[in-house]
């Protein structure tokens, strides 16, 4: 392959950098050019704006909404990027009028947003804030709600264009949907759009998950359902696939000829905190390595998509998915675990059986381990290790894609004694960036060569008001634009590769214990020592 | 935050003792992703340096501030350099004194990061070609500001005969939140445009520019007209199912007015001098379609 033209300084240092902004001209295609004639693929300085629309918010007091939600919606109006008359309803079941939904959102900007306050944002935003109280049974409530959605079309200027936020639990979904499909908000008129968004847990296996799908595919075709998954709107997510595919110094090596194996860890040094209804039987792997550490795996593992459309993006995704395969000794290649009292970060805190609101008898795991191979030229025979768990050491989640050993290494065995494995590290949370591992000599007479680390964290790190993934995710979802957001057949690959591990779990008894504040059970590490391996220390 | 003043040295010992600062810090890597030149006299030294490490936050960059003396002076060059000031780079304000004012080139060369891009701001005075300018020339993307020049308008419709890829103007780049209420404004059908007024403060270096872009893109006169300001006050556009007006008297909060729809209000507040950096430093490659504007004001004459 050849280039055009020679790059430039400026283009290899901006091309680290550029995924989002990349984004945010594809999108500008000869069609919108012709329509609207202020619009130019060059002008670059121009944000990508949402058209006209409402944002209907089904649980407005969850957590969510009010740490994330809401204060993303002042954020990006804020950075200008919500269109004017840009309109926001909360439904819930509450005695509110408007104004006290305003107050909710007020507070919540204050205490959550990013960016600055400012009031003559606030004014814009406050001038679209509705309230709709009601139950999800209660049918008056939802004509309510589609006559207000059509007030709100003639005085504001909205168009007809609707999504729905369903920042409810799974169990709520069928009846808030089939209330769309019954008001038929679900299906606006030609020109018009209605998009519904998901939270996950997408199913709790491959059948629930078929069969939640099925409610909303039954009302909403695919295209209009965007599923959440905020680590996708991470900017160091999008940033491995400027890694991969905008450098040529990581791709050659980024196989089974260079690569020795892959760990991707999400760990969280927090325990279940108030979630126990929601945890307790469902536990770290289905909570995590269904969702966000499959969906690394992907992206890391993925082939060179042809563009970065939705389509060609989710096709390579599902082909590697497809390609995953599981060991087949169960028991030692998998390793579950939950945390028992302990110490963690200086303070003492109870066990998980001990947390209010779990069973004295509970199986759930807190922590999960499996190694999992793709069968493809790529990367067969590398192994792919995952792991997850509360209440570990610190909170971290990382990419590291370790290198095998030199060949041959003209030194004596005693001056490489110490040296490890080359990494590449994508560093996800909570300290963006890169570290790249490397031997280097140590300095003096001798010819000692140790693993050094090298780091590189772009600006947005440094940044207080750098945009949150929500705020990438809704934007995205206001404006159409759905590679960022996995498909129901990514979702369904996933529960495959994750079920039949569950199945054997369940048949295991209780898990392991690990005090808390260390870096899991035993078994964690003796699955990585009987492949001749161990977990990076984080 | 540590601070280091260097009187009568040369470039070469700046930089040693810039890696001997970084050493002593214990940070002797960091990943500066470009440099930053900025040519400005004493008085404005203080808020260009400020605007430029806040933007440096976003552009983690080595920020080289180049102060011209007395030129009667014998020739000296002073330094102080700043390391871990609330900025992930290097902050380094050069003084120079004598002959050495006009060849300040020879000391900013040998301190501009290897192998990253260079960008040069004039936050007040700029030289008549940028390109030409002995430090534009070291640089990929120059920045200028005709707002504070003394005649702003002259300013902007004199740099079509001057302009070279990567030269870019402050004036401009404030207009990005008007352009970009403008284009959502167009995102739903509007009938053609048959012309247009844009309003503002008199000897508003902006306007002009807006001006051009609009009636560029939209093939229709697009006249300038004086108002009380502060800065841009409106745009109306008559098209031919009625006009489309953005008008904002207070500098923060605009109204937006079209054809058959309430008038909705928008923020649209003016922007600080690092958020305007910022948004500079985002791009690096040539602004097309600013060159377009100033092509089309060089064309028309100042009036339109």
């Amino acid at each position: 392959m050849t280039e055009s033209k020679p790059p430039t300084h400026a283009e290899d240092s901006v091309a680290m950098a550029s995924t989002a902004s990349a984004a945010a001209t594809t999108g500008i295609t000869e069609e919108i050019v012709a329509a609207n004639p202020l619009r130019d693929p060059r002008d670059k300085r121009l944000p990508r704006v949402a058209g006209p629309c409402v944002l209907v918010l089904f649980g407005v007091t969850g957590d969510l909404a009010r740490k994330k939600l809401l204060p993303a919606i002042y954020d990006l109006a804020n950075r200008g990027l919500l269109p004017p008359g840009f309109s926001l309803v909360g439904f819930a079941r509450r005695e509110w009028r408007d104004q006290d939904f305003a107050q909710l959102t007020h507070d919540a900007i204050k205490q959550h947003a990013r960016t600055p306050y400012r009031e003559e944002v606030w004014k814009q935003l406050s001038e679209g804030i509705f309230f709709c109280p009601g139950e999800f049974t209660d049918d008056g409530a939802f004509d309510a709600l589609a006559m207000m959605l059509k007030e709100i079309d003639e005085t504001r200027g909205t168009g007809g264009n609707y999504g729905f936020y369903l920042s409810v639990p799974p169990k709520f979904f069928p009846v808030v949907v089939q209330q769309l499909k019954r008001t038929d908000l679900a299906h606006g008129p030609e020109e018009s759009w209605r998009r519904v968004v998901i939270e996950k847990p997408f199913g709790h296996d491959l059948k629930s998950a078929q069969e939640l799908n099925a409610i909303t595919s039954a009302v909403f075709p695919e295209s209009s359902v965007f599923r959440i998954d905020h680590y996708l709107g991470k900017e160091t997510v999008q940033n491995i696939m400027a890694l991969r595919f905008a450098n040529n110094l990581f791709e050659p090596i980024w196989n089974r000829g260079y690569v020795d194996h892959v760990q991707i860890t999400m760990a969280e040094d927090i325990g279940i905190g108030g979630r126990a209804g929601y945890y307790d039987g469902i536990g770290a792997a289905r909570d995590v390595i269904q969702n966000h550490l499959l969906q690394l795996l992907a992206l890391v593992a993925m082939e060179d998509p042809t563009s970065f459309d939705a389509d060609t993006l989710r096709r390579e995704k599902e082909k590697v998915l497809k390609a995953v395969q599981l060991p087949g000794d169960l028991a030692h290649s998998t390793a579950r675990g939950r945390y028992a009292s302990g110490w963690q970060g200086g303070q003492p805190v109870v066990g998980y059986t001990e947390e209010e609101g779990i069973p004295e008898d509970s199986i759930t795991e807190t922590y999960a381990a499996i190694k999992l191979e793709i069968a493809n030229r790529r990367w067969a025979g590398v192994p792919f290790y995952l792991r997850t768990g509360k209440r570990l050491g610190r909170r971290v989640t990382e990419v590291a894609v370790v290198f095998q050993k030199a060949p041959h290494l003209p030194f004596s065995k005693d001056d490489t004694e110490i040296l490890g494995h080359n990494a590449l590290v994508i560093r996800v949370q909570p300290d963006e960036g890169i570290t790249v591992r490397f031997g280097s000599k140590v300095p003096g007479t001798a010819m000692e060569v140790r693993d050094v680390s090298m780091d590189f964290a772009y600006g947005e790190s440094f940044m207080e008001s750098s945009p949150e993934a929500y705020e990438r995710l809704l934007l995205d979802v206001l404006i159409g634009d759905p590679p960022l957001f996995p498909h129901q057949r990514e979702v369904e690959l996933s529960w495959k590769i994750l079920d039949p591990i569950e199945e054997f779990w369940a048949s295991q008894g209780p898990p392991e214990d690990y005090p808390a504040g260390t870096w899991g059970p035993a078994s964690a590490d003796e699955m990585m020592a009987r492949d001749g391996r161990v977990w990076r220390r984080l | 935050m540590t601070s280091f003043m260097l009187s009568d040295t040369t470039a070469s010992k700046i930089s040693s003792q810039l890696t001997h600062l970084r050493h002593q810090m214990g940070s002797p890597a960091v990943g500066m992703v470009l440099t930053l030149v900025v040519v400005c006299d004493e008085s404005g030294q203080y808020d260009a340096v400020r605007a430029a490490t806040e933007a440096a936050r976003e552009h983690p960059s080595r920020i080289l501030v180049v102060i011209g003396r007395d030129p009667e002076e014998p020739n000296r060059l002073d330094a102080e350099l700043r390391i871990g000031e609330s900025t992930p780079g290097e902050v380094i304000l050069l003084r120079l004194y004598g002959e050495l004012t006009r060849h300040a080139d020879s000391v900013v060369s040998p301190l501009l990061l290897t192998d990253t891009p260079v960008v040069a701001w004039w936050p007040r005075e700029s030289p008549e070609i940028p390109a030409k300018d002995a430090i534009g020339q070291l640089a990929l993307r120059r920045i200028i500001d005709a707002r504070p020049a003394s005649d702003p308008v002259k300013a902007v419709s004199g740099r079509a005969r001057s302009y070279v890829p990567g030269d870019t103007d402050l004036a401009w780049t404030r207009l990005t939140p008007w352009r970009s209420l403008l284009a959502a404004a167009f995102d739903q059908p509007v009938g053609k445009v048959k012309k247009g007024v844009v309003e503002a403060a008199s000897g508003n270096a902006s306007a002009p520019l807006l001006a051009a872009w609009l009636s560029e893109r939209l093939g229709a006169p697009v006249k300038v007209a004086d108002s009380e300001g502060p800065g841009l006050t409106g745009v109306t556009l008559s098209t031919a199912d009625g006009t489309i007006k953005i008008t904002r008297s207070d500098a923060r909060l605009a109204t937006l007015s079209r054809p058959g729809q309430p008038d909705r209000r928008v923020a649209l507040t003016r922007r600080t001098t690092a958020e305007l950096l910022a948004e500079e430093m985002r791009r690096l490659d040539p602004d097309e379609v600013y060159e377009a504007a100033i092509r089309r004001i060089g064309r028309t004459g100042r009036s339109s």
